[in-house]
């Protein structure tokens, strides 16, 4: 295995694992301000995806169908927190999980209704497609450093809105004291319908990225939740900053198990059986990962105990 | 902090999620007061939906031009789930008790609900999935496979990446049994090296290590299996890797679904397949013409195999009742019926006998679709049949 495929691997991993983040940073900035889990998280994502293809198809261009992504997704998180997540915040946490599990079968069966059930096409744009050769002689997908851009400004600007500026201080206070901060005269109803368009907002953009490069249909957003439960439980509930860790470290383990294990079972195994185990050990490593994590960390790697 | 409670709960979620949406699934049915009652489990949601879809409504414009208001066909989405798939077999033998069942995409599901269904006196018709497993040793004599044994196809794609003068390949299925038969189908027939060998993750959507090796491997060509949406992710991705590499796969690669979402990026790919909307019969000619009518689509490879599994069915319902078990097994392995693939017929395992075309990908106006170019394997049947006591 060459230093080259490493390190190719490697961006693999951080790009996957940026992509995570802005998946993650929304779901755990909606849990650690309002307490709510939002399984419909996934379907910000589709609903991204396919403002983006829809756009993309009408217009021909790329930036507008980001712009849609993030409108749409804003858009329909806040739509979805004034009509029903609001009346979820003081309600047990089951009872969460079986409202927005009602809107993921919403937003399925409305894009299905609206879209039909057959992938549809996004493609990267051609200012963005091809390879660029990155020092030392990697050959790398131009869109996927991108992507890797894209997503560590996301989360510079995250880190900045929280920690210096006004409404950073109060989804902090949020955090901390949500009777304080209303007794304290912030408008607390606004601020939450603000904190969750955000986080949508995020997804959105997370899933017109990503469907240019894999394939835009209906339930394309479960897959990714699930994976971003995994980040966020790794980084510790709440944290942003876990979070980010949560993802490259994700990212980056999935990536490189894929990669290394049928390797080093093939060193003393038959190549086909080798393939076979360390790819069905790699799909594992994941949550093996988390569960370490937690032994060690019950609360994760940046969660408050 | 309630943070155990929240880890229980979402893992209690998502359990509870798989649970729910098999509840919630509705039975369709078509026609009155049936005769003969089908249930169809197939794939209607999720990354494997346009395979189920296509293999739905195939089937069901079969059911239609019948004319034949004594079929009763029971649809049920399964998600690509086994355990659903195994709930729904169950509800759809017990409280529906049907006479036959149909449907399945995947493998894995195959092999879960299969051997049960024909254990309980009921016929299995395959529009698709044809695990190794159930060709060999497994066969049995409910069990029917309309579509192909899983390897067939690989295998033909295996003997053109040969014919090419390709001699250095990667190949690369998704890690469940038709990913397995698919590497097993392409090994038997290639001969040249293997450059590498990989296997992903069924419903993985990048392939960014995968297609890092692909480049650093030094292969002359790539042969892939990937259905669905896996075929659509990868086929992006790799045609933005700046890898220009040939690539060879089976049909199920290169669908008509497929070939719409990725554009341009496959034009040229040559893909084997035991049909093609292009084939050369009266049948092929007005299902394509009616599939098209009706749904405002090409149809698949997937549609064609539906359409001929209800036609096998409505075949053998002309000739015995099902009722007569006997004279109904003995009626479907006459296989009495226009397939749209032309000849076909049912070996010992009662898997097809039948030709394996070589297709290329083309542009007809602003529609990615398949033509045949050449006959790949000629009245080929599986490796397989030879183990089956039938």
């Amino acid at each position: 295995m060459s230093t080259i495929l490493l390190i190719e691997q490697l961006l693999n991993g951080l790009q996957f694992g940026v992509m995570l983040f802005l998946m993650a940073a929304g779901l755990t900035l909606i849990f650690g301000v309002m307490g709510l889990i939002n399984l419909a998280h996934g379907s910000l994502y589709m609903v991204g995806a396919f403002a983006a293809a829809g756009v993309a198809g009408l217009t021909g261009s790329f930036a507008l169908a980001l712009i849609a992504s993030l409108a749409a997704a804003a858009m329909f998180g806040a739509l979805i927190e004034l009509t029903v997540i609001r009346r979820l915040y003081k309600r047990d946490h089951l009872d969460q999980v079986l409202a927005t599990f009602a809107l993921i079968l919403v937003f399925s069966e409305g894009t299905r209704w609206a879209f039909g059930s057959f992938p549809l096409f996004l493609n990267i744009p051609d200012m963005l497609s091809g390879t660029v050769m990155l020092p030392g002689g990697i050959e790398y997908s131009l869109y996927r450093l991108t992507i890797i851009g894209i997503g560590l400004l996301v989360a510079a600007g995250l880190f900045l809105l929280i920690s210096k500026t006004r409404v950073g201080m109060r989804i902090r206070a949020g955090e901390n004291d949500r009777e304080m901060i209303s007794a304290l005269g912030v408008d607390i109803s606004v601020l939450y319908t603000l904190v969750f368009a955000l986080g949508a907002a995020l997804a959105g953009l997370s899933g017109a990225l990503v469907g240019a490069i894999q394939s835009v249909e209906v339930g394309m957003g479960e897959p990714v939740l699930i994976l971003a439960f995994v980040v966020i439980v790794i980084g510790g509930i709440g944290s942003i900053k876990g979070a980010l860790a949560g993802a490259i470290l994700v990212g980056v383990t999935d990536t490189m198990g894929r990669t290394l294990l049928p390797v080093i079972f093939g060193s003393f195994m038959d190549p086909s059986a080798a393939t076979s185990v360390g790819s069905a050990l790699a799909s594992m490593l994941i949550y093996i990962l988390m569960a370490g994590v937690l032994v060690f960390k019950p609360t994760g790697l940046f969660g408050e105990a | 902090m309630n943070f155990k409670r929240i880890v229980k709960l979402g893992c209690g979620a998502l359990g509870a999620a798989a649970a729910v949406m098999a509840l919630s699934t509705a039975a369709i049915s078509e026609g009155h007061g049936g005769d003969v009652k089908i249930g169809m489990i197939t794939t209607l949601t999720g990354g494997g939906a346009g395979l189920g879809i296509d293999i739905r409504d195939g089937f069901m414009l079969a059911v239609e031009q019948s004319g034949k208001d004594n079929i009763e066909v029971f649809v049920e989405d399964d998600q690509r789930k086994p355990e659903i798939a195994v709930q729904l077999a169950d509800k759809l033998i017990q409280s529906e008790q049907v006479d036959i069942m149909t449907g399945i995409v995947w493998s894995n599901l195959a092999l879960a609900v299969i051997p049960s269904a024909t254990a309980q006196g009921k016929f299995y018709i395959s529009p698709n999935a044809g695990p190794t497993q159930l060709a060999g040793r497994g066969c049995h004599e409910n069990y029917f496979n309309v579509a192909w044994q899983n390897d067939n196809l690989h295998e033909a794609a295996g003997a053109y990446t040969n014919s090419a003068g390709l001699s250095n390949t990667f190949i690369l299925a998704p890690n469940y049994p038709a990913g397995q038969d698919a590497l097993t189908g392409f090994k038997r027939m290639y001969e040249g090296e293997l450059a590498g060998e990989v296997y992903t993750r069924l419903g993985q959507t990048d392939y960014a290590a995968e297609i890092a090796q692909i480049r650093a491997s030094g292969a002359d060509s790539v042969f892939f299996f990937l259905p669905g949406g896996m075929g659509i992710s990868f086929l992006k991705q790799y045609a933005d890797s700046g890898i220009d590499l040939p690539v060879v796969g089976p049909a199920f690669s290169f669908d008509q679904g497929i070939l719409q979402a990725v554009g341009a990026a496959a034009l040229g790919v040559k893909n084997t397949s035991q049909w093609s909307k292009d084939i050369d019969n009266a049948a092929n000619a007005a299902f394509v013409e009616t599939f098209e009518a009706k749904y405002g689509r090409l149809p698949s490879l997937y549609a064609s195999q539906g359409f001929d599994a209800a036609n096998l069915i409505i075949s053998a319902m002309g000739k015995a009742d099902i009722t007569d078990q006997d004279a109904f097994r003995a009626a479907l392995l006459e296989a009495d019926f226009d397939s749209v693939r032309g000849d076909f017929e049912f070996g010992n395992n009662q898997h097809p006998i039948q030709d394996i075309y070589v297709r290329e990908v083309i542009q007809e106006g602003d529609v990615f679709t398949n033509k045949i170019v050449s006959t790949g394997l000629t009245d080929h049947q599986d490796i397989y049949a030879a183990e089956c006591a039938l």
